[in-house]
Formats: structure tokens, C-alpha cells, sequence
């Protein structure tokens, strides 16, 4: 264990609000069906379009599903969509990019070169293309993110992995005779690594809110799976009538990527601080 | 100094820039499982159509060859016909990029407006009340998804209050700024966030820089020094952020004109999918990321224009 | 003795810190006569920069600034911005330490020279043009018309200082401040620059506050010394009295580590430890703990500054103790 992690400073307060609300998240996408009052795909034909109520807190769809049930099972697709879309470009990249980083030269041009390309496309275009092409649903979704998002990790872990490499401990390594492998994976990357986690707490927010760009455009999660994106789709053609039907899931994807950023961006401050 | 050399310079890395798009959007179709008529046809269709189709495609030829072939089309401007609209497809880019570009300057120029002066007031009133609630809102805005708050704003200022309309493009230029002004709000909310969140942390590191005492010690009005040595320094970084977001902000364009019922490139391309009309997709695919590169030149000049010290 | 130009009285500038606030400096008073050269002497720290910048009113925030800057007569401390603004660059002007940092990366030198002349003359573009050509003739930057488009990385460090000197004089101040201009300077560049500024006093009949940490230029350029420690002034007289004859136990000290060719004999004194932090300065003498002179005395109450000679004051109890000790000069 380095020095840095045994110093405490203050937590702060963003990342304390930002943990805060993705406990809440994560408690609501691991156990939905312990929290929520309703069968989130129960049709209720006596209770179509209800405005809330103490029965219904965030009202009745246009087929009497309740509102907030939906909401709350909506949490374990869209956290998955988070999870799913960013951990493998977070792996694939983090890797890429540590030997990379390592290696220098070529690679390193090779990489930038990817980099520059991949940045000319814009992303939402490329994705909606290639999931156009393999077809709508969310694991082309996770596809298509997949293709393009490593090369952003991997440019990150690279560019810290040079700044780690002048410093005296990795030339203790390479004095000791350690494998590139073990100064790579055990001295540097440890070291190295933290750009990238709190670019990952952004890119999270970034996938929640494409993988419901996607579900409102019907390309990706298929209704009638609860996915906040499908849901405002289904409600917005009752926007001025039944408003609730819209309204309440947009409020949990605005309260979902303010977890996320918030906490990355208090992880970053926290770990500014200790440097 | 002139910037000739340099603007030649850039000019001729775009070329591999071009290349790799077209290989990129060469490819998409080529992805499709099985082969694109049958897709494109259905269950039903007939063996003679289908072999019809891949031969006008050039589907029936080995994949270097039809690249050639791709190359040679896209530069002879021949981008294909498209299936559902029996229009070729450089006629639909011509009618419908224009709309998608004028959606996204007008964003661009609201999120500029939006961003530049409350960055100032954020930065300078750094940690009071006006700075946590501007970048209390943009947060917030950061996290609010297009097709959400395009929803919500149609309703409100369209729907309910009649200010704005719900929806379409009009006719003649006026009304389609009249047309454009709540999507182009809409798209400007995020872009304005990122942009004033790094004009303000440049506005703090500038504003403590010695030249900006120097500036001051020479007796220059608070303006002067302001927009002169101050918001100059501090664009540098933000042109180049700004440019990075013109991919986004097209990205979101897409969704956009899908809410708002604006016939431009985005929409295109949703209802080409739906139709499964892939020559459109291609098509659209390969304009707006030629849109893109062309920004990032032009992101690029500006910022060397900015900045002397760049090599140029 | 004429009237001093500049009076400054009880200065004392303060920086809001979570643990109350701190004293950069603390009650400094001292005049400046038409045409002198003032060196300012300090270790880093010891608020000798943050002095100049308050004359000025540009302490960095949340510093704030009382007492009294005199100039003809005005408090500058109290001035309307329109009136501060006159002054500044005007009729006082100012120089950094490091010109890299105080030139403006984007903009062309004549654009900087020419600002300063629109903010305090009435030249029509032409003239400043003309004028800006003339003042870097003036400093010694070779091919000055041809150099005005230039951008400040485009120009050698000591060029870029003379970049720096030509903006500050555009509009003829009265008074130079110069902050450490050439402590960023290789030691030939340095001999250049000092004599620029010199020259320069001589046929402009400009008064300089020299802030420095290099008692060699305050030898070679000043008047008058007065010396800072920990925020306060601690010694002030005439450069050939104070290096005659140190008055402060710490002045003498800092004469003692200067090393200098042709005076092997004389012991080269280092003073132990290191200044206070300005958080906690102790309640007696601020030298006192590193002091071999010190006596309980010193550590009970503050000394003021008193007269020890010929407009020579000094802020030590065992000033008469330190006196008889003689300087380290031959």
C-alpha cells in the first residue's frame, strides 16, 4: 500500500453527494422488486393515465402501469447499460494503453493516429450507424460503444504511463531486474491508473445517457422493458395530458449522471489534493 | 507571420483523415449479417431481386474491388440511390445537411453566447453564490439527455405557452430561425456546460498570471484588460474544446431534429434505419463525419490564429 | 532636502487565511526623494514584493491593503479607479522578475507598448506607432521597427526584458518599481540591464524602488537600502552607511553572506535557521530566534525603528552592540 491511500483528507463534498446518490442507484437497481409498490409490466385498464396519487406517486401510463415501478425497474437496465457499455473499452483500453505507453515509439504514433481518427466521427452518428447495421438492442449497443470508447482509455493510461516511466521508481524496477510485465502491471499502471477511473465515472454518465438516446430513438432496449429512455418515449405524445409519464424517468437519468460526475469529479479533486 | 504554410500543412493531413472515413462507412454496410439486399428485401424476397440489388450494389464483387469501386463513386460524387426514396443520395445530403448545419451553428452560437459571459461572472465571483448556482445548473444540464429536455421544452414553450412552434422547419430564412430557435436551445444546454466549465478554470489560472498585473499596472481599463489579456489567454484551450464538441453536438443533432420534427441530415438517417434504406445511412454517415474533420480544421486555424506560439 | 515624491506610512497588507489573518507586511513607512534609487532588500518571503504591489494596488486577492501611499500629494490607497488608472503606468510604473510570464503570450510587443500609450496620451495611432519604435531604440533592441510585430517568445531573455522596460517607460512614469528585473537573468545580462535602468533614471529623472534579494545590486545601483524582514522594515539608511556600518543584527548578517572577491579576510557569517512563517511571528523581535545577539529583551516586545546615525534607522535592541562590531566592507 503507497503513503497516498494511509493520508485522509477531507472527502470532498462532491464526491460525498455523488456517492450518495449512486448508493441509492445501486441499491435500487440491485433490488428493484423489494422497493417497487407494482408489477412494473402489470396492465391496469381501471387506472389508465392517472395523475399521481398517495396510490400511485408518479401516476398510471397510458396502459395503467405504474409510473414509479417502472422507474425503479429501470435502474437495473440503465445501471447495466453503464456498467456493460463502459467495462470492457475501460479493460481493453487500460491494457492498450499501459503497453503502449510503455512500449513508446511507433505504438504510440500508431495510437495517436487511431485516436485523431476515431475522434472525427461523431460518436452518437457512429454508434446509431453501426446498430442500424447489426441491428437495434443493447448489447449491439454495447458493441458499437465498444469499437469506438477504448481508444479515449487508452490514450489516458498512455500519456500517464510516460509521465510514471521518468520517474526514479520504475528505473528501481528495471535496476532490480523485474520483468517489463511486473514494472508494467505491478509498479506503473497502479500508478498510473487514476485518470482513467475518473474518466470512467464520466463515460458511465455519457453511456446512460446514450443508452437512453438509443431506447427513446427505439434502438435500443426494446419496450416493453422499463428503460427510462423507452419510457419517455412511450410518454411523450401525452406530454400536455399525462405529463408524469415522462417527466419522472428524465428525472432519474438527470439524478443517475449527476451521481456519476459528481463523483468523478470529486474523485479527481480528492486525488489532485493528495498529489 | 502567415498562416499559409500552416493551413497547407493541415490541409494535406485531412487526406488520411478522409480515407480512414470512407474505409470506416465502406465497412458499415459490408458489417450487415448476410448480405445487404436480402437485409435490405426482407424474408420474402425473390433470388433475381436480390442478386439484382447486390449487383447494383457491387456486392457481388471481392471486398478490395468494391472498395475501389466506393472510392471512385464517392469522388465522382456518386453516393448511390435511395431505396425508399428513389432519389440519389449526394440530392438528399444537398437537401437535408444544410438543414442539420444550420441547426448546429445556431446551437454553437447560443452555446458560446450562454457560456461566455456567465463563465466570466463564475469565474470572478469565484466560490459566491452566483458562481455555485451557474455551475449548479450547467452540472445539471450535463447530465439532462437531448431528447429529455427538447421533450420538456417543446411541451412547455410550444405546447403549452405557444411561443415557439412544435415542431417542423417553415419557410424562409427567418422562420427557420424561428423554427430552429428551441432545438437549437435545447442541443446548446450540454455544449454550453462543457464549454463554460473550461473557460472558467482558464479564466482562474489566467486572471492570476503576471501579465494580467502588468496589463493592469499600465493603467488599462478593467475591460481592456478583461477581454484583451485575460479572455484571450483563456480561449486558447476552449477553441480547442469546442471544436472536440462539434462531433457531440452533430451526435445530438441527430436526436433532436427527431424530436422537434426538423427534416434535416439526423432525422434522414433515424428514418433510413427504420427503413432499412442503407445507401441514406451510409451516405449520411460519411457527410457528417466529412463535417466534423472539416470543423477540426477550421478549430485549428482559429486556435493557431490565437495563439503564436503554435507551431505553425 | 526637497520634499520626498513618495510617502508611504503604516502600510500593512493582510491575506485572509482559514487561521485569521495574516500580515505580509506590517506597518512599513518610508519616503522616496526625486531621482533616487531605493533598494528594497529581503529574503523571499519576507514581503518586500508584496510591498511594491501594494503601492500599487495590486495585491492578488484576498489580500487587503491600509495605511497610506502619498504620491504628489494623493493617497493612492483611496483614488477613484478613472484617477488610479491615470496613475498607474502613467506616472508610476512597474516591472516583473520574469518577463516571460509578465509579457502577454498572444499578443504582438507593439501592442503592448502601444496599449500602454493609448491608456495615457494623446498620440493618434501613427505617433504611437512611431513612439513604440523610438522606445525600443531607447532600450537597445536592435531593428526595432521591424520587431514590434513580434511575439514575446520570439525575443532572448534579456531581450525580452528590455521588451519589458520599453513598455513600462512608454508613457514617462516618475517612478520605476522594479520587481527582482534581473534575477531571472544570466550575470552579463544582469550588468546590462541594471546600467539600462541607471541610464535610463539619469536622462529621464525617473525615482526607482529596486526590490531585490542580491545585496551586490543594491551596491552597485542604489541610494538607499531599506531592509525587510518577516513584513516588516527592520534597517534603513544610505547604501554606503548601512554597508559601512549594519545597525540590525540580521542586516549584518545578510552583508556577512554575500561573498565577495578581494575580502578573504572577512568572515563569511551565515545566519542560522530560517525566517517565521508569517502565520506565527513571534511577539518579540521577529529575528530573535535566529539572532546570537538576541537578549530576553528581544523576545518580549517588538523594536521600533529609531535613529542610529545620519538618516540611518534601525530596529534593534543591540543596535549599539551590532554598530561597534563595524561593517565587512574593507
Amino acid at each position: 500500500m503507497s503513503a497516498r491511500a494511509r493520508v485522509r483528507p477531507a472527502l470532498p463534498a462532491t464526491l460525498v453527494l455523488g456517492l450518495l446518490l449512486l448508493a441509492v442507484n445501486l441499491a435500487l437497481a440491485l433490488a428493484p422488486g423489494l422497493i417497487a409498490p407494482y408489477d412494473p409490466n402489470a396492465f391496469d385498464y381501471n387506472a389508465l393515465g392517472q395523475a399521481p396519487s398517495l396510490a400511485h406517486p408518479f401516476g398510471t401510463d397510458n396502459f395503467g402501469r405504474d409510473v414509479l415501478s417502472r422507474v425503479i425497474h429501470a435502474y437495473t437496465v440503465d445501471m447495466q447499460i453503464a456498467v456493460f457499455a463502459t467495462i470492457g473499452p475501460f479493460l481493453a483500453g487500460t491494457l492498450i494503453g499501459a503497453l503502449v505507453g510503455y512500449a513508446g515509439g511507433l505504438a504510440e504514433t500508431v495510437l495517436g493516429r487511431i485516436v485523431d481518427a476515431v475522434i472525427t466521427f461523431p460518436f452518437l452518428v457512429l454508434v446509431i450507424a453501426i446498430v442500424a447495421v447489426l441491428g437495434p438492442g443493447l448489447s449491439n449497443m454495447y458493441i458499437a460503444v465498444g469499437i469506438v470508447d477504448w481508444v479515449f482509455y487508452a490514450r489516458l493510461i498512455a500519456a500517464e504511463m510516460k509521465v510514471q516511466q521518468r520517474l526514479d521508481y520504475a528505473d528501481a524496477g528495471r535496476a532490480m531486474g523485474y520483468s517489463p510485465a511486473r514494472i508494467i502491471f505491478r509498479h506503473l499502471l497502479p500508478n498510473a491508473i487514476t485518470p482513467a477511473l475518473v474518466y470512467w465515472m464520466t463515460d458511465m454518465a455519457l453511456a446512460i445517457l446514450l443508452g437512453s438516446s438509443l431506447g427513446y430513438l427505439g434502438l435500443g432496449a426494446q419496450p416493453p422493458t422499463p428503460e427510462w429512455g423507452v419510457q419517455i418515449a412511450d410518454g411523450k405524445n401525452f406530454m400536455t395530458t399525462a405529463w408524469w409519464m415522462s417527466v419522472f424517468p428524465g428525472i432519474a437519468i438527470v439524478l443517475t449522471g449527476l451521481g456519476f460526475s459528481l463523483t468523478g469529479d470529486g474523485l479527481a479533486e480528492l486525488l489532485r489534493v493528495k498529489k | 507571420m502567415s498562416l499559409l504554410p500552416y493551413l497547407l500543412r493541415r490541409l494535406a493531413q485531412l487526406v488520411p483523415t478522409l480515407l480512414f472515413i470512407a474505409v470506416v462507412v465502406f465497412l458499415l454496410v459490408r458489417l450487415l449479417p448476410g448480405d445487404p439486399a436480402s437485409a435490405m428485401l426482407g424474408d420474402r424476397a425473390r433470388d433475381a431481386d436480390v442478386a439484382r440489388i447486390n449487383h447494383d450494389l457491387g456486392l457481388d464483387k471481392p471486398l478490395a474491388i468494391q472498395f475501389l469501386y466506393f472510392l471512385k463513386a464517392v469522388a465522382t460524387g456518386d453516393l448511390g440511390t435511395s431505396i425508399t426514396l428513389k432519389l440519389p443520395v449526394t440530392t438528399l445530403i444537398a437537401q437535408r445537411v444544410p438543414v442539420t448545419l444550420l441547426l448546429t451553428a445556431m446551437s454553437a452560437v447560443i452555446a458560446v453566447v450562454l457560456a461566455l459571459p456567465l463563465a466570466f461572472l463564475s469565474a470572478l465571483r469565484r466560490g459566491k453564490e452566483a458562481d455555485v448556482v451557474i455551475r449548479g445548473v450547467f452540472q445539471v444540464g450535463l447530465s439532462m439527455p437531448v431528447f429529455y429536455l427538447g421533450l420538456v421544452l417543446l411541451t412547455v414553450f410550444g405546447a403549452r405557452l405557444g411561443w415557439f412552434p412544435v415542431g417542423g422547419y417553415g419557410t424562409g430564412l427567418a422562420d427557420h430561425l424561428y423554427h430552429l430557435f428551441l432545438p437549437a436551445l435545447t442541443l446548446a444546454l450540454s455544449l454550453s456546460a462543457v464549454l463554460m466549465r473550461n473557460l472558467r478554470a482558464a479564466i482562474i489560472a489566467v486572471v492570476g498570471a503576471e501579465y494580467v498585473d502588468f496589463a493592469r499596472a499600465k493603467g488599462l481599463r478593467a475591460r481592456t484588460v478583461m477581454l484583451r489579456h485575460v479572455l484571450r489567454n483563456a480561449l486558447i484551450s476552449t477553441v480547442t474544446l469546442f471544436g472536440l464538441s462539434v462531433g457531440t453536438l452533430l451526435g445530438g443533432a441527430v436526436v433532436t431534429e427527431t424530436v422537434f420534427a426538423i427534416p434535416g441530415a439526423g432525422r434522414l438517417m433515424i428514418d433510413s434505419i427504420y427503413g432499412r434504406d442503407y445507401p441514406v445511412v451510409q451516405g449520411m454517415t460519411l457527410a457528417l463525419a466529412v463535417l466534423v474533420s472539416v470543423t477540426f480544421l477550421l478549430t485549428d486555424i482559429l486556435q493557431a490564429s490565437l495563439d503564436p506560439r503554435v507551431k505553425r | 532636502m526637497s520634499a520626498p515624491v513618495l510617502s508611504v506610512r503604516a502600510l500593512r497588507t493582510t491575506f485572509a487565511t482559514p487561521r485569521g489573518a495574516v500580515a505580509a507586511v506590517d506597518d512599513v513607512s518610508f519616503d522616496l526623494h526625486q531621482g533616487e534609487v531605493l533598494g528594497l532588500v529581503g529574503e523571499s518571503g519576507s514581503g518586500k514584493s508584496i510591498t511594491l504591489r501594494s503601492v500599487m494596488r495590486l495585491v492578488p486577492p484576498p489580500g487587503r491593503v491600509t495605511g497610506e501611499v502619498i504620491w504628489q500629494g494623493r493617497d493612492l490607497l483611496t483614488l477613484d479607479p478613472p484617477a488610479l488608472r491615470r496613475v498607474r503606468g502613467g506616472e508610476i510604473a512597474m516591472i516583473f522578475q520574469e518577463p516571460m510570464t509578465a509579457l502577454n503570450p498572444v499578443l504582438p510587443v507593439g501592442l503592448q507598448i502601444t496599449e500602454n500609450l493609448q491608456a495615457h496620451t494623446g498620440l493618434t495611432a501613427a505617433q504611437r506607432q512611431r513612439r513604440a519604435v523610438e522606445l525600443f531604440d531607447l532600450v537597445g533592441i536592435p531593428g526595432a521597427a521591424r520587431r514590434l510585430g513580434d511575439y514575446p517568445h520570439q525575443f532572448s531573455g534579456g531581450m525580452r526584458q528590455r521588451v519589458m522596460i520599453a513598455i513600462a517607460l512608454a508613457s514617462n512614469p516618475r517612478l520605476l518599481l522594479a520587481d527582482e528585473p534581473t534575477t531571472a537573468l544570466d550575470v552579463t545580462i544582469q550588468d546590462q540591464i541594471l546600467k539600462l535602468i541607471l541610464d535610463l533614471r539619469r536622462d529621464l529623472g525617473m525615482s526607482v524602488i529596486f526590490v531585490t534579494h542580491d545585496l551586490g545590486v543594491v551596491a552597485a545601483t542604489c541610494d538607499r537600502i531599506a531592509v525587510m524582514y518577516a513584513g516588516r522594515l527592520i534597517e534603513t539608511g544610505s547604501v554606503a552607511g548601512v554597508f559601512a556600518r549594519p545597525a540590525h543584527a540580521y542586516t549584518r548578517g545578510l552583508l556577512g553572506s554575500v561573498p565577495r572577491a578581494g575580502a578573504e579576510r572577512a568572515p563569511l557569517l551565515s545566519i542560522e535557521g530560517t525566517p517565521p512563517a508569517l502565520a506565527d511571528i513571534p511577539p518579540g523581535c521577529a529575528f530573535a530566534p535566529r539572532c546570537a545577539l538576541a537578549e530576553p529583551a528581544c523576545h518580549a516586545a517588538r523594536p521600533a525603528l529609531a535613529l542610529v546615525g545620519d538618516g540611518h534607522h534601525s530596529a534593534c535592541l543591540r543596535a549599539a552592540d551590532v554598530l561597534a562590531q563595524g561593517g565587512l566592507l574593507p
